[in-house]
């Protein structure tokens, strides 16, 4: 492993200032991705600056009925909190049925949002690889690219976000709230995750020394009867080869409000968008959600081995919002 | 009279290995300890143009570089055996690092050394290896049109064809034909502690603390390979994480530690990465096999072809031997077993739990499903038809047990209750479906005379020893219960040590083999000192027993007395102390039967497996596992129990889970952690029933022990597979069986 530096912080300010003022330095909070992507060689920061301190760990209810998570609450206790699992079960759900419990009790929230994607291309720190050394190609696009993406790719990267937990926030329209050398803004999820395009290196919109502080989720009527399923070749301790948030909310057989994401099959936590256009306003029946789905896939990019997730993902949204339709998981 | 064998006595090493008590050879810690980095290549094939050195030199507490230009040579590189024959048994026939040439991706091209693990690690990720690739072949496909046949495998042990009778004839005369053509995923074997070795030097004497599952081969391959002395060479391994066949032969990196420690005059430990365990110490080949069968109309066999192609490494003829039960298991004149092979950019595969017969017998298992579908017959009603009574000899079954293992698995599981009708059963979204297979295994004798050694000491306590190695199975536990009852001794008098080749040999624990071979070592060696101190007890005047027939005299908790005298008798201590005696031994062998012994010999074993098939995504649940099995005489249930669920679950995750894939372009695997190779975790495993059907065995060894090792793996994969079919209706022709191979296509009615 290679050397580094290593300083504690115990206030927003100092950290950001820390990290801001030192371009090979970085932020470790949970460390459970941080840390295996600095012994893989991936990752090759100078100085970790540790933020595990600071005092970001509420998860509490907004005065509109949302729900405040600070960046540094960890996944056991979100996943668990009476907040959560009651008015955001899909929220929940997706915790646990991520990572493990050891490493559910370290993960922080906002180290969730920014794992980087589990390509074995990216992790083995030789193959080229254009999200890790940009311009030098993109290995998966030709090769073993069984839990690769299918929706959101270029041709510069097919690689799939892990995120089981940034799925469902994608779903209920979360909000990341950062403070940077800029000072602080508030970045609505789903622009937080950029897609690959030319630059794939690039992941989210921030600045170096930008941190996230907490993720506002606001408060949604059909989040309370919400779901989270997640298929995958084992039952535990593994990520995704298709997941699905969804929340639907029918009134006299027609839908009146519908939110539909998924994990696994996109280069970003995905938006169902195209799905719940069609969904809107028309009938809540099998064959509308078939049809619903098969939409959403449309311009799916599948490649040699990563077909079969397109029927798999059509097939377990339609599965998701019959259940939620239903009253639940 | 036996008192302690047969019962499930916990692990006597239990304690210290839960509380961290037991070191493992990455914990020796020897004065002047410094760590060897291995740094693989990164190219399938070609040749190592340059290496930059000069930033890994630089770097903090490096002491010396080694690569193929500064490395000593090897002395005598000798043949590649199974470890089972108590040779030098190398995992391979190359040894790196003597030229240029890479001939697979992850073969050591250079080692660094360094006064801290983690400082060696970073040294070595400095280093700058240039390359010039040349064209590789890694897969099947890449290399079939080149495949040959092979004409011996396991070094040239065994023949790679057998044949009988007229296989094309019959199977074209047959009126009932079924072919099945099934592709395998290479397996790794993933121990949980990687390999590592320590090597220090004491002038011309080499000691090796090695994490392996055969000392002995550790020791002869060393020597041969450096051209020292046997008796120079010393090896100890005291408690190994795992072994699965990764650590049942010596690979390069063992003697590459001896090398840096002589070229540094340190101490060395050199400690595999979870990545270079993926290539360093072998793995189940790539493999495809294809079974056809001809029969009448009522089920019975008139042909069996079985066929095997697999990857190889440029220098060995490897395979697992695919074919060694389908030739015996079922009476069938006419059959043709061979071996075809693709030289490979790959190091040597290597034993794997289970070799050969895991997908081996599921091939076979999984036609004699398509044969009971074909002809109506019950499946298990179909194997009992079929079981041969004799092996493909002719001699009789050292003993069987098989078909009470069908009866017993049938009834245990329900059987009888199963509409054999495809797709049949459905529970909310998964459809139900149940599938069976038979197990059996060979019992191989290629091991040469096994030896143990006994001291009774005069304060009543008793060590046996012997040159084998516990590597997780629990042999120290049921090695401490042969010998007990062997004495006549309590459990908690004796201590069984093993680990240290200055102890009498034992081969490799290897091939199922190990609890058999060793235990009838350790049976004789304390049945001699037994026969000794009773001839002592009658012959001495001052004891209560003088004068007594010998025979006569029985020994229980340490004690010799006439069974028919209640009162008369005297303990070991007793008299040892007496007689100024501080310790007395004695030395036990055990010389196997001859490998062409006029016997069958085969353990034999029943799958049932209950699985639940979710046929829009293509999960596989398995929900129930129920395994019958005929080892001959059980040592200690619990720990036999464990050995063969564990055996299931592989199975399991073979069929379901386990496959690794190469990257051809670049040639190497694409999984090389355990995060990315799938194990099955305990939310995966169902409800496990072992069960015994209890033979009697006076052939194998004086105990009668057939092993656990390997038969609770074979054809597991065979009954998950016939009970996904039996769920969905569709049979799935590759392992693993992953969720977009069993899922329904697109245009499936419900």
């Amino acid at each position: 492993m290679r050397p580094l530096g290593y300083t504690r912080v115990s206030t927003v300010d100092t950290a950001v200032a820390a990290v801001g003022a030192d371009a090979t330095s970085t932020f470790l909070a949970g460390g459970t991705t941080e840390v295996d992507l600095i012994r893989l060689g991936v990752s090759r920061p100078d100085v970790l600056v540790d933020i595990n301190s600071l005092p970001l760990k509420e998860i509490a209810y907004t005065n509109d009925g949302g729900l405040r998570i600070g960046a540094l609450a960890r996944m056991s206790d979100v996943a668990r909190s009476p907040e959560v699992t009651y008015n955001f079960p899909a929220l929940s759900q997706s915790l646990l049925l991520g990572a493990s419990e050891q490493l559910r009790n370290m993960a922080s929230m906002g180290g969730n949002l920014c794992q980087r994607t589990r390509c074995a291309y990216f992790r083995d720190a030789v193959s080229p690889c254009n999200k890790r050394e940009p311009g030098t190609g993109c290995s998966a696009l030709d090769g073993l690219n069984r839990g690769h993406a299918v929706l959101g790719t270029s041709e510069q990267c097919i690689a799939t976000h892990p995120s089981d937990a940034g799925v469902a926030m994608v779903a209920f329209d979360a909000i990341v709230h950062t403070v940077g050398p800029s000072g602080a803004r508030s970045i609505p999820i789903d622009d937080f995750y950029l897609l690959p395009g030319a630059s794939p290196d690039v992941e989210h919109p921030l600045e170096h020394g930008e941190l996230i502080v907490g993720i506002e989720v606001p408060p949604a009527p059909s989040a309370r009867r919400s779901l989270y399923l997640k298929f995958r070749d084992r039952q535990s301790y593994e990520f995704a080869l298709v997941s699905v948030a969804a929340a639907i909310e029918v009134r006299e057989g027609r839908v009146a409000d519908v939110r539909l994401a998924l994990g696994g099959v996109g280069t970003k936590p995905w938006r169902a968008r195209r799905a719940e256009v069609a969904l809107t306003g028309g009938p809540a029946t099998p064959q509308a959600f078939a049809n619903a789905a098969a939409h959403e896939l449309e311009p799916a990019s599948p490649r040699r081995y990563n077909a079969f997730k397109v029927p798999m993902a059509q097939r377990a949204m339609v599965r998701a919002l019959t259940r939620a339709m239903n009253g639940g998981a | 009279m036996s008192t302690a064998v047969g019962r499930p006595v916990n692990r006597v090493d239990g304690r210290c290995k839960v509380t961290g008590a037991a070191r493992y050879t990455a914990e020796i810690v020897l004065p002047g300890l410094v760590h060897a980095a291995v740094v693989g290549a990164d190219i399938p094939s070609g040749r190592v143009t340059a290496i930059g050195e000069e930033r890994t030199r630089a770097a903090d507490g490096v002491l010396s570089v080694l690569t193929h230009e500064n490395l000593s040579r090897i002395a005598t590189q000798p043949p590649l055996l199974p470890s089972l024959l108590g040779t030098a048994a190398p995992g391979e026939t190359f040894f790196p690092m003597q030229d240029d040439v890479v001939h697979y991706a992850g073969q050591p091209v250079a080692i660094v050394i360094a006064d801290s693990h983690e400082r060696a690690q970073y040294a070595a990720s400095l280093l700058d290896v240039t390359y010039e690739r040349t064209d590789s072949t890694t897969t099947i496909d890449e290399g079939r049109a080149a495949a040959y046949e092979a004409e011996t495998l396991f070094g040239r042990l065994l023949p790679a064809r057998n044949e009988r009778g007229d296989v094309v004839t019959a199977l074209a005369r047959a009126p009932v034909r079924v072919d099945v053509a099934h592709h395998y995923a290479a397996n790794h074997h993933n121990a949980l502690e990687p390999s590592a070795t320590t090597a220090v030097w004491y002038g011309e004497h080499l000691t090796l603390y090695d994490s392996t599952m055969g000392i002995r081969a550790s020791q002869l391959t060393v020597a041969s390979l450096l051209g020292v002395p046997i008796s120079h060479v010393r090896v100890i391994t005291e408690f190994v994480g795992g072994g699965f066949g990764g650590k049942a032969l010596t690979w390069p990196h063992v003697t590459l530690a001896a090398m840096a420690a002589r070229h540094v005059r340190r101490p060395v430990r050199l400690s595999l990465t979870r990545p270079q365990t993926y290539t360093s110490n072998g793995h189940r080949e790539e493999q495809e096999q294809w079974v056809s069968l001809g029969a009448t109309k009522d089920g019975l066999l008139t042909a069996v072809r079985h066929e095997k192609l697999s990857v190889t490494s440029p220098f060995d003829d490897w395979a697992e031997p695919a074919t060694g039960v389908t030739t015996q298991l079922y009476a069938c004149e006419n059959y043709l077993g061979f071996h075809r092979l693709i030289r490979g950019n790959t190091m040597t595969p290597t034993f794997t739990r289970c070799p050969g017969e895991s997908l081996g017998v599921s091939t076979l298992e999984v036609a004699m499903d398509k044969l009971a579908y074909a002809t109506g017959v019950d499946p298990v009603e179909l194997r009992l038809r079929n079981h041969a009574s004799v092996d493909d000899r002719g001699n009789a079954w050292s003993s069987d047990g098989l078909e009470e293992c069908l009866r017993t698995g049938a009834r245990r599981f329900g059987w009888a209750q199963r509409d054999p009708e495809p797709r049949s059963r459905r529970e909310g979204d998964w459809l139900i479906g149940s599938g069976m297979s038979v197990a059996a295994y060979p019992v191989a004798f290629f091991m040469p005379v096994q030896q143990a050694r006994v001291r009774i000491y005069s304060d009543g306590s008793a060590v046996m020893q012997s040159g084998t190695q516990e590597f997780g199975t629990g042999s120290t536990t049921v090695m401490t219960q042969v010998a007990a009852d062997g004495l006549g001794m309590d459990i908690r008098d004796v201590t069984f040590e093993s680990g240290d080749t200055d102890l009498p040999n034992a081969s490799a624990s290897v091939g199922s083999m190990g609890a058999s071979m060793v235990s009838a070592a350790v049976h004789n060696a304390a049945v001699e000192l037994r026969r000794q101190l009773v001839a002592m007890a009658v012959a001495d005047t001052g004891s209560p027993l003088h004068g007594a027939d010998p025979s006569a005299v029985v020994v229980h908790g340490s004690r010799m007395s006439l069974d028919d005298t209640a009162g008369a008798g005297e303990s070991y201590a007793e008299l040892m102390r007496r007689n100024h005696l501080t310790m007395t031994e004695a030395l036990g062998s055990w010389t196997p039967p001859p490998m062409d012994t006029p016997h069958g010999l085969l353990t034999f074993g029943a799958h049932f497996v209950e699985v639940a098939v979710d046929p829009e995504l293509g999960l596989v649940r398995v929900r129930r596992m129920v395994g019958v099995f005929a080892p001959g005489r059980v040592l200690n249930p619990k720990l036999a129990r464990s050995q063969l669920m564990g055996g299931m679950l592989w199975g399991m995750s073979q069929a379901l889970l386990e496959g690794n894939q190469m990257d051809p372009r670049l040639g190497r695997w694409g999984a090389r952690n355990l995060g990315e190779y799938l194990v099955p975790v305990n939310a995966d495993v169902p409800d496990v029933t072992v069960e015994f059907v209890d033979v009697t065995d006076t052939v194998v060894n004086p105990l009668g022990v057939k092993g656990v090792g390997e038969v609770g793996q074979v054809a597991t994969a065979a009954a998950v597979m016939n009970a996904v079919f039996h769920a969905t209706g569709r049979r799935i022709e590759k392992l693993p069986m992953t969720p977009e191979l069993v899922m329904d296509p697109p245009d499936t009615p419900a």
